[in-house]
């Protein structure tokens, strides 16, 4: 077992402390945590999905465009983040774990340490309208 | 290895009877190789005396610091083998993107803060390494911790042991219940299983509740971290300012009692020397 590094550490720290819904990803894509407001969104705690590899979150909630078509993970504003290390946006709809369809728009960025190491990448997000 | 206390106290020095016990000089500590290798964490007030002490035979000092808030870089300018042609003075600390250690060393030394210029000494500066390094025998980590500002710990591992110094470090910042899991706590990969742990200890828990992010710990704090890594030892440092002898005393004693760690547990003091 290896520890976080420190930004990951404190990233997480500051996302417990958040009523802004928050996902935190590794260099991998692996979602390493969510917070509590993340958690009602996505219809299930974190202490109950544990850490989930980027196959898996990126499909489990089942991401449509607006139109319906579904999102290639690829496509996710936090996948995009984390391969292009740049900031991406988002509206998309996710069907969350208790079968409630939801309405979101997301916000992703990298996180990029002080010797230009990745270091995952962080997404907030919210319910959108309609 | 040998390892000896030369500051225990953290912030600022306070000297005076009523800290004579622990002393006042602020962070220092020397760390010796069987090979004689010399190594100093941190250069804060409490270098000035270990300069003072060091023997002729030494023509080699590695100091490393972990950070450079006041307290920890207040003694360099003091440091003797500084100003000595016979000695080589090497000086490793944590970097930032926009300034190297040279520029942000040269903000304290070069006037109006010091007389001296830092291009006027002669000391070999070196940006720390991601990875581990070797001074003589000795291999060097340095990992940032949590602590405003570029922060490292320090892994000294020896054949003959390891020890680890985390002098300013708030592993429990933002945790509602500390510890949590090994790997998501700051500093934990570097003290593991060490033989000795110096560890900031410098709140009671009741002054800890308005210093919450000032990067520091409770000696609690300290204790539940040391149990977490599986320490061997831990002597507490940067003992508070405004803690007299007695204070340092009993809150240590008291924190300890209700911690029951499986580990010895010292309130760090000027002069005191551990083998590893």
């Amino acid at each position: 077992m290896s520890q976080k590094p420190i930004e990951l550490i404190l990233t997480r720290q500051l996302a417990s402390y958040l009523a802004t819904p928050v996902f935190i990803v590794d260099p991998d894509g692996t979602l390493v945590f969510y917070n509590e407001p993340a958690e009602r969104i996505l219809g299930t705690r974190f202490d109950e999905t544990g850490a989930m590899p980027a196959s898996e979150w990126s499909t489990i909630f089942v991401p449509t465009d607006e139109r319906g078509g579904a999102l290639e993970p690829a496509e996710l504003p936090l996948m995009v983040a984390l391969r292009e290390r740049r900031p991406a946006h988002g509206t998309l709809w996710i069907h969350a774990l208790d079968s409630v369809p939801r309405h979101i728009e997301a916000t992703a960025f990298p996180l990029i340490g002080q010797t230009r190491e990745l270091l995952g990448a962080v997404a907030i997000f919210w319910e959108a309208p309609g | 290895m040998k390892v000896q206390l030369w500051g225990t106290r953290g912030s600022l020095a306070s000297p005076g009877p009523e800290t004579a016990r622990y002393g006042g000089n602020t962070a220092c500590v020397e760390v010796r190789g069987t090979d004689g290798t010399v190594l100093v964490l941190d250069a804060g007030t409490g270098i000035r005396a270990l300069g003072a002490m060091l023997a002729p035979s030494v023509r080699c000092v590695h100091v490393l610091l972990t950070h450079l808030h006041m307290d920890h870089i207040q003694g360099l300018g003091f440091f003797a083998p500084l100003f000595s042609a016979d000695v080589e003075v090497h000086l490793w600390g944590p970097t930032t993107r926009t300034l190297d250690l040279r520029g942000q060393l040269a903000r304290y030394l070069s006037p109006p803060l010091f007389p001296v210029h830092l291009r006027d000494v002669s000391l070999v500066l070196h940006d720390l390494p991601a990875e581990p390094f070797a001074v003589g025998e000795l291999t060097v980590t340095a990992a940032r911790v949590c602590h405003p500002g570029p922060t490292v710990g320090y892994r000294i591992v020896s054949p003959a042991g390891v020890v680890v110094y985390l002098p300013d470090h708030e592993p429990a910042l933002g945790v509602a219940r500390f510890p949590q899991a090994a790997e998501w706590t700051s500093g934990w990969a570097l003290a593991r299983d060490a033989d000795l742990l110096i560890h900031d200890a410098q709140y009671s828990r009741e002054e800890y509740a308005d210093h919450v992010g000032w990067g520091h710990s409770t000696i609690e704090h300290a204790i539940a971290f040391a149990a977490l890594a599986r320490v061997k030892r831990l002597v507490t440092f940067h003992h508070d300012p405004s803690h007299d002898d007695d204070d340092v005393e009993c809150l240590t004693l008291a924190a300890t009692r209700t911690a029951a760690p499986p580990f010895p547990v010292k309130a760090g003091a000027e002069g005191d020397a551990f083998e590893i």
